[in-house]
């Protein structure tokens, strides 16, 4: 007997007898001779559950995570906190351990779940429908560009360099596949730049790009944006921070054709990454073009409401090589988080949230841009996140930070060369005045010090 | 006796207590006022919100979410919760999904705040021990599949057959080739013909021969010079072993295309036989089928890839990379973005890491040995079901569509039920959910009429197996007489059979508030 297995030498030989050959060995008489590994496998013997506890407890161990220093890493996965409530109804077998709710019947709790998940989300972004979502927010981005390559036939995709670096660079690898080009839009001042969007936009666009707050953390404006980048019949596409959406007004409301974003923020762990969820909403005329499951509301034969996985002609398992998306296993454990999150916040909590994300945020900013060589890299209204621009090397000052126990934040240089003295910062309802205060002091100290070093050398 | 009920009624004019609940949403249970958060203060200077952000970006009307309470979260949550059938609760043998047992440690050690609290962003020499346990699950990976290269980064199967063409598509057009067909058998899942498409490729079917394996003949004739690659997974969604496997790998070499292994069925072969040993070039591994990653219902999962070295240099960036220190200090693991023929990224961040932590400690849990083992034990299980549904109705009726030795599954065809008892594959899918049992994959693969996808894994026990042979006998007798009773099951589901025609007419996706 093998751990999570039942069978012993006596059912073994049992089951044997009845399948009609002597050894487990001769049901694999198919496999050739010469595709065999005939060795065993060189893995380590298996353990004891209390030693793999112990093995996995001193990896964990050996991680900077955020609850051991005081963190302002944001840039597209936020610590915010996760009640306990998501953690209790995700580990109940019911939802952790079915798969996809082919058998509706079944499968109504999930079912249920995903077209309550639906709704909040339609209601987050403003817009008419929403899928039951997909794997995270940079390859929702990329979905979303399948979906006007498909509506539109043109071939072109216009991104606002305002647009995550993640997404860009997943837009442009899938682009490989759908025969798509990338075009870039710079910044202007921390938000895209309206005229030479204009410019850009042509007949040949088949989707146009914005985030929403943008990396930077600036609110764009998109009552402006969106007629230009609609102007030659694009698709507007907009991928937005769900948990500013309490306060600020819906990519809905604003012209918005798409929304996409990254689902970690609402009640799902940081967990490295990943798994999180991708959250695709649309106006209604893109119902049939969506990629991924959709739950609709129904009746059963008794005229009992019921939910079913809809407009299935679109997917893979029945549409194939037509289909208007690959995705099969998705993310629903973590949508299923989002819901539950959401109505954890519920309508004054999302806004409540929001609200103090932007206090907090305001105080942080003002704070940390009258430090000695530190400055705002643009004074666009933000939420919750906001670029300053240091007067000393980022990297520096990051580990001189991280001595005292504060991640200060994301260095904007990887990702964008022209802000290599650029950094991120990020506030949740987590990050409390005594954080930001220490932060500071931290920054302050840690920039003072480098340039002091820097003066030295000099 | 796992043996959920006995011949369950067939009378629909007694609800049972579940179908007398009415079904709420979250949102008709709100009520104004109602909250369950408790957010802290800002304990900043407050001003108000229109002199932080200006008026006209701000929101008119706050997202209409629920208003309710802790508790009746909770409970509307258990409540619904109870209308779902779960892997934990009784037999799950969905083809081609390997539902198997979800080990409750990985979930405790996937927890830890170590793991669940660590952003994606830390520097790397402050999430070794993360980006070491994503170098530990790449190496054990490569033994598994006999290639010497993984990447982790895709988010689940189709999308590990997304990379896998456009590394295709990298190594041609590096080699200064274009080429515009990719070749999938008419056994293969959705997903493969899906993918093609999307990576700008045109799908060639490639025929089945008698024994349900690849036709040789068929795919020697249309494996040309413009085939990019060939998609197979083996043992195939027949639950059949290609035995002409190095024989296809040789034509498809031969025309210099790549070869791709769909991974879905690797809970057959694990110790047994490698991919890489195999002659493929490019594997996906289903880390929510294999290894043991719940499936929450649709997701989380995780597609890993694994690659021939003419194929690593296209890998998805970041790759993480074990260094030694010129100290002679312990080894550093970091994320590599050097990487110039990169396909680039398929996703945000570095993968679902979550899954990783889960899938080694599965891979710690069992070892070589133990994988080995759950192999064995899940092809034995598939086999010795199969014998009993060689017998008495089920082998008269619902007959296996290629009967030879199977792997972990094996596929029936319920033509003849349809034929002589008037029921369809449909049909005993739904009597099945009366006794209890969810129902095998049905109506795939196509090239089987009313197939039925049976995957019993080596989670179950042989009286398991017996008890849902059992209940296939009597679904089978009972339409003999009574055809009518399976044609309008289920009886005792939380709900009966569902509108899916008006469901997809007038489509209600949200609620309306």
């Amino acid at each position: 007997m093998t751990r999570y297995t039942s069978a012993t030498d006596q059912d073994r030989e049992r089951m044997l007898a009845k399948i009609g050959v002597a050894s487990v060995e001769e049901l694999f008489e198919d496999v050739p001779e010469s595709v065999r590994l005939g060795r065993p496998l060189e893995l380590p013997d298996g353990k004891p559950e209390a030693e793999v506890y112990e093995r996995l407890s001193a990896l964990a161990a050996r991680n900077a995570h955020a609850e051991r220093e005081v963190s302002f890493l944001g840039a597209g996965m936020y610590d915010h906190y996760v009640p306990a409530i998501v953690d209790s109804i995700c580990q109940r077998s019911e939802f952790l351990t079915p798969y996809t709710p082919y058998q509706p019947e079944i499968s109504q709790g999930g079912l249920q779940a995903m077209f309550e998940y639906q709704t909040a989300i339609c209601e987050l972004t403003g817009m008419p429908v929403s899928n039951a979502s997909l794997y995270e927010g940079p390859s929702s981005v990329a979905s979303a560009g399948y979906l006007a390559k498909l509506e539109t036939g043109r071939r072109r995709f216009v991104v606002s360099r305002g647009l995550h670096p993640h997404s860009r660079e997943t837009l442009e690898t899938y682009s490989v596949g759908y025969g798509t080009e990338v075009v870039e839009v710079p910044l202007d001042e921390g938000v895209t730049d309206a005229t030479a969007l204009a410019e850009t936009v042509d007949d040949e666009t088949a989707a146009v790009f914005l985030q929403y707050p943008n990396f930077f953390g600036a609110i764009e404006d998109l009552a402006t944006l969106a007629p230009v980048a609609k102007s030659t019949g694009a698709v507007l596409v907009v991928s937005v921070d769900a948990p500013t959406l309490g306060i600020l007004k819906p990519p809905g409301e604003l012209g918005a054709d798409v929304v996409v974003g990254e689902g970690q923020p609402l009640g799902n762990r940081l967990d490295f990454g990943g798994p999180s969820f991708g959250f695709f909403a649309a106006r209604e005329q893109y119902l049939r073009r969506m990629p991924g499951r959709i739950a609709g509301e129904t009746t059963d034969v008794d005229g009992r409401r019921g939910f079913v996985l809809t407009l299935q002609t679109r997917e893979q398992h029945i549409r194939r090589e037509k289909a208007t998306s690959n995705i099969c296993t998705s993310q629903a454990l973590n949508a299923l988080a989002g819901a539950i999150y959401l109505s954890w916040l519920g309508r004054q909590g999302i806004v409540e949230l929001g609200s103090l994300m932007a206090q907090r945020t305001a105080y942080a900013r003002e704070r940390l841009a009258s430090l000695a060589g530190v400055e705002l890299l643009h004074r666009r209204p933000v939420v919750r996140e906001f670029a300053l621009r240091l007067e000393a090397p980022v990297a520096a000052v990051l580990r001189r930070c991280a001595e005292r126990g504060v991640n200060a934040g994301y260095p904007l240089g990887a990702d964008y060369p022209e802000h290599a003295d650029g950094l991120l910062v990020a506030i949740t309802e987590q990050s409390s005045r005594a954080d930001i205060d220490l932060l500071a002091d931290t920054l302050g100290a840690a920039v003072a010090a480098e340039r002091e070093h820097r003066a030295v050398r000099a | 006796m796992n043996r959920p009920m006995q011949r369950p009624p067939a009378d629909a004019s007694a609800p049972t207590p579940m179908q007398r609940e009415p079904t709420i949403t979250i949102f008709e249970k709100s009520h104004e006022g109602r909250r369950a958060a408790y957010l802290p203060e800002a304990g900043v200077p407050e001003r108000p919100l229109s002199e932080l952000i200006p008026g006209e970006l701000l929101r008119g009307e706050a997202p209409g979410l629920p208003e309710i309470s802790e508790p009746e979260i909770v409970r509307h949550y258990n409540r619904i919760s109870r209308r779902n059938f779960d892997l934990d609760s009784g037999f799950y043998p969905l083809g081609s999904c390997t539902m198997k047992h979800n080990p409750k440690v990985n979930e405790r050690v996937a927890a830890l705040p170590g793991h669940a609290r660590l952003h994606p962003l830390t520097p790397s020499e402050r999430a070794q021990g993360a980006l070491e346990l994503m170098w530990l699950l790449q190496r054990s990976l490569v033994e598994i599949c006999g290639l010497p290269h993984v990447s982790l980064q895709p988010s689940a199967g189709a999308h590990g057959e997304l990379a896998g063409l456009l590394l295709t598509r990298a190594y041609h057009a590096d080699r200064g080739e274009h080429r515009t067909k990719v070749l999938t058998p008419d056994t293969a899942h959705g997903t493969n013909p899906a993918t093609v498409t999307m990576a700008g490729y045109e799908v060639v079917k490639v025929a089945s021969d008698e024994r349900g394996g690849i036709d040789v003949d068929d795919l020697r004739a249309k494996a040309d010079d413009d085939v990019a690659c060939l998609m197979l997974t083996n043992p195939n969604t027949l639950g059949l072993f290609d035995e002409r496997i190095s024989e296809i790998a040789e034509i498809v070499h031969g025309t210099g295309a790549t070869l791709y292994y769909d991974g879905a069925n690797l809970n057959a072969v694990m110790g047994i036989s490698r991919p890489g040993d195999m002659g493929f070039d490019i594997v996906h591994v289903n880390l929510h089928k294999s290894f043991s990653q719940p499936h929450g219902g649709g997701g989380p999962g995780a597609g890993p890839i694994a690659v021939s070295d003419r194929i690593e240099p296209y890998l998805p960036r970041p790759q993480v990379v074990r260094g030694e220190q010129e100290n002679g200090g312990p080894p550093m693991f970091r994320l590599d973005f050097d990487r110039p023929k990169s396909i680039g990224r398929l996703r945000g961040f570095q993968g679902n890491f979550g899954v990783f932590v889960r899938s080694y400690a599965y891979i710690l849990s069992l070892g070589g040995d133990g994988l080995k083992e759950a192999s064995e034990t899940a092809v034995l299980n598939a086999n010795y079901l199969l014998a009993l549904m060689k017998d008495g109705r089920a082998g008269r009726y619902l007959p296996v569509a290629f009967d030879r030795l199977c792997k972990h599954e094996f596929v029936l065809s319920g033509a003849k039920a349809k034929r002589d008892l008037g029921v369809k594959t449909l049909d005993v899918a739904k009597r099945l959910l009366d006794f209890g049992f969810h129902p095998p994959t049905v109506y795939f693969p196509l090239l089987v009429d009313e197939a039925l996808m049976v995957e019993p894994t080596e989670t179950e026990t042989a009286e398991m197996l017996d008890a849902f042979a059992e209940a296939v006998e009597e679904i089978l007798a009972e339409a003999e007489e009574h055809p009518e009773v399976a044609r309008s099951a289920p009886y005792t589901t939380p709900v009966r059979r569902l509108d899916e025609v008006a469901a997809t007419k007038r489509p209600v996706v949200r609620q309306p508030l």
